[in-house]
């Protein structure tokens, strides 16, 4: 059993909406998996569903191999994107109240608490009000709540709205040791360049259903146009690109470096392979840049969408 | 997982710590005791003014019946006309003048009795003066009819009928008020108890949208466990305020009516008449005693016993709509529009327990409102001490209790579902399609 979470062909209705339509996700133990999606497409009430606020119509969750059980809330931290505390409790009071609920011991909350809060050296907050920090500190407080009970499965919702960078930074290489610790993360974000930087897995929602998922690597793999990104040195600029524009498909590159005379990108044509393009290049010019064009989650992210 | 001991003390400690709770809660019998002192303290400064009213009296036989009190002098005029004497009045800035003119038949007099003032005077005085001439009147006309006064007072009586039940409890009219006082405190108190604490509840409710939290702790806790432990937390509170309230109250009372010398018992001065004449008065005075004694013949175990459940069974009921109509909404301001179908029964409810319970408590109108659930909290509480039979509480008690699990199962319904939804103030139509989702 390798995967942490299973939900099986889930569907969802909302009167006569359906926000969700036989959607089915498997998360990797131990990995960090994007949970992608236009806004509306369906995201929240599937992490609604997972954390058992919402019932599915049809359709399974397995946690651990089990199907969901109220008892599983203890192995699930939820950071919903509609977040926030009791703003007139104190810090320190609110967060053993929500350890609490999530079934620690007021002693093992307190200690846990002690540790993070001297990790992150936010100790003299503990007596301060909600209402006296600021929206970042809320959320670093909102953070620990989060991952305090050590659960298998932590489920960020745009975890890092509301943080400066550096904090921002802070925070995400918690999540990365917290998935080294052995958490599996389920991260849900617009961000696309924190998808790239965190997510091996990747599923994308559009319209109630998913269009796409699987690793990170192979939907690249699978998104890849066999492009590439070239850059000559020419005294003949006309003319080497004419002869290029002839032989193969070429797009307009934006790449940036100091002295390439020719920029462009050259996709491959159906036999050919990247050394057969590399000689022909060398044979008409200096080769000074060479790289395969590689389809960012953006792309691919904006690419799917307007598919679908 | 139970939770609920968690949530109920964070709502309790929560709510009691609040700064504006702990204000309200000692600041009000302050503000309270304040304002019946000062009410009291002016009532009595108004009446310890002394008044002099003069009396020009042409028919020269109702003189006598005007005698000076501790407030009020009356000054008999004589020997004088009526234009005369209101200058003399005006001059002497007497309160006012009593003109009884002339007459010939005593029957005519009644026509012809006239009161001069500066200013109109109150309801009392006219009503004193005018009982005044009308005894004398009364008795000049039965003596002119040939009759004799004396034998006529010796013929008056006065009948209090003994009453008691087939079970030999002895009753009494005063044993009547006495029951419907306990009643209708325990109604009215009821209604206090749900609009103060059922409007906490739903601000409470309203404060976990609005800051976004709900969405955290509900993914810990079931939603019908979070409400019920707000609901019960905040109940908690409002008792504690009351209690508060309550042992405040008598204190600061005693306190205040031992400083200002004022007693505030006796603030209303007609039932303080009222009850100085009757102590004077042996069969009253007696009738206290059986009052006295009715108080204990009240089913005082059955009062107790019920006041408790139907007091929590009906503001359980009340309260899990507050916290739907909560749940239901972005802020307070959008409320309105489903407060009117909670507020119609419970005002209804009192209004019943008014108007038909002390006209007869036990008829139908009465009857078949202590039976509907959203009525019978109130109706009941108010009639039982009239005596209901213990079939009839623990059927209305067994209906209030169905009701209840149906209110919140329907709450929980519009709470589950209402607590995750923000922007657009709902419609009826769309909390219907709530409760199927």
């Amino acid at each position: 059993m390798n995967d942490l979470l299973v939900a099986d062909s889930v569907s969802k209705n909302f009167g006569d909406f359906r926000a969700l339509n036989d959607v089915s996700i498997s998360v990797p133990k131990g990995s960090i998996f994007g949970l992608l999606g236009p806004n509306g497409a369906g995201k929240t009430t599937l992490i609604r569903i997972i954390n058992q606020i919402t019932m599915p119509d049809t359709g399974r969750v397995l946690l651990d191999g089990e199907p969901l059980q109220p008892e599983h809330v203890r192995n699930i931290g939820y950071l919903p994107e509609e977040r926030g505390l009791y703003k007139s409790m104190k810090v320190g009071e609110q967060a053993l109240y929500l350890a609490q609920l999530k079934g620690l011991s007021k002693t093992e909350a307190k200690q846990r608490l002690k540790y993070w809060f001297d990790k992150l050296e936010i100790g003299d907050w503990w007596n301060k009000k909600i209402q006296e920090l600021s929206k970042g500190q809320a959320q670093k407080i909102q953070f620990i709540v989060t991952v305090l009970h050590q659960p298998k499965l932590l489920i960020f919702d745009e975890p890092f709205s509301g943080f400066d960078p550096i904090n921002a930074n802070l925070i995400k290489d918690e999540i990365l040791q917290l998935r080294d610790e052995g958490a599996t993360v389920i991260f849900s974000t617009h961000r696309m360049e924190s998808v790239e930087e965190l997510c091996d897995h990747i599923a994308l929602i559009h319209k109630s259903n998913k269009v796409l998922d699987g690793k990170l690597t192979d939907i690249k793999r699978q998104f890849k146009t066999n492009t590439f990104e070239v850059g000559l040195q020419t005294d003949r600029v006309d003319e080497v690109t004419k002869i290029i524009k002839e032989k193969f498909e070429v797009f307009p590159s934006t790449f940036r470096n100091l002295n390439d005379d020719v920029k462009l990108n050259i996709k491959l044509n159906a036999t050919d392979t990247s050394n057969d393009l590399l000689s022909f290049l060398t044979s008409k010019a200096q080769v000074h840049h060479f790289v395969e064009v590689v389809p960012s989650a953006n792309d691919i992210f904006i690419q799917t969408v307007k598919n679908n | 997982m139970n939770h609920l001991p968690l949530i109920i003390k964070r709502e309790y400690i929560t709510k009691v710590k609040n700064k504006s709770f702990i204000v309200m809660t000692f600041v009000s019998p302050l503000i309270m005791v304040a304002l019946f002192a000062v009410v009291a303290y002016l009532s009595q400064l108004n009446n310890d003014k002394e008044r002099t009213i003069a009396v020009l009296d042409e028919t020269g036989v109702l003189s006598e019946e005007f005698v000076n009190t501790e407030h009020t002098t009356y000054t008999i005029l004589t020997d004088t006309n009526l234009e005369t004497a209101k200058e003399l009045t005006k001059a002497k800035e007497d309160f006012g003048l009593l003109y009884i003119s002339k007459s010939n038949d005593t029957v005519n007099v009644i026509s012809s009795v006239q009161f001069f003032s500066d200013e109109s005077p109150s309801l009392g005085i006219m009503t004193s003066l005018e009982k005044k001439i009308e005894k004398k009147l009364e008795d000049a006309k039965l003596i002119k009819n040939g009759v004799d006064i004396e034998q006529i007072e010796a013929s008056k009586t006065d009948i209090t009928i003994a009453q008691e039940t087939f079970t030999g409890e002895k009753t009494s009219k005063i044993d009547s008020y006495l029951k419907l006082a306990f009643g209708g405190a325990a109604g009215y108190l009821l209604f206090m108890f749900i609009i103060i604490y059922g409007n906490m509840i739903m601000r409470s409710v309203i404060e976990e949208k609005t800051s976004r939290i709900i969405e955290v702790i509900i993914s810990s806790v079931k939603p019908i466990q979070l409400m019920m432990g707000k609901i019960i937390g905040t109940s908690l509170a409002g008792i504690t305020q009351f209690a508060i309230w309550v042992i405040l109250g008598s204190i600061l009372t005693l306190v205040a009516s031992a400083v200002l010398g004022i007693n505030l018992s006796e603030l209303q001065t007609p039932q303080q008449e009222m009850m100085n004449e009757a102590m004077k008065n042996p069969e009253i005075a007696n009738e206290i005693q059986l009052g006295l004694q009715s108080f204990f013949n009240l089913p005082i175990a059955n009062l107790v016993i019920a006041f408790m459940f139907f007091f929590i069974g009906g503001f359980l009921l009340y309260s899990s709509l507050y916290a739907a109509v909560g749940a239901a909404v972005d802020n307070e301001t959008d409320t309105q529009q489903f407060m009117m179908p909670i507020l119609m029964p419970l005002i209804l409810a009192v209004y019943v327990g008014i108007f038909t319970v002390i006209e007869d408590p036990h008829g139908t109108v009465s009857t078949v409102f202590s039976f509907i659930p959203f009525t019978s909290p109130v109706v009941m509480l108010m009639r039982i001490p009239f005596g209901v039979p213990i079939w009839q509480q623990v059927l209305s008690f067994a209906i209030l209790l169905c009701t209840f699990v149906f209110t919140v199962w329907f709450a929980a319904k519009i709470y589950r579902v209402g607590i995750l939804m923000y922007g657009k103030k709902p419609s009826y139509k769309e909390l219907y399609k709530w409760i199927k989702y």
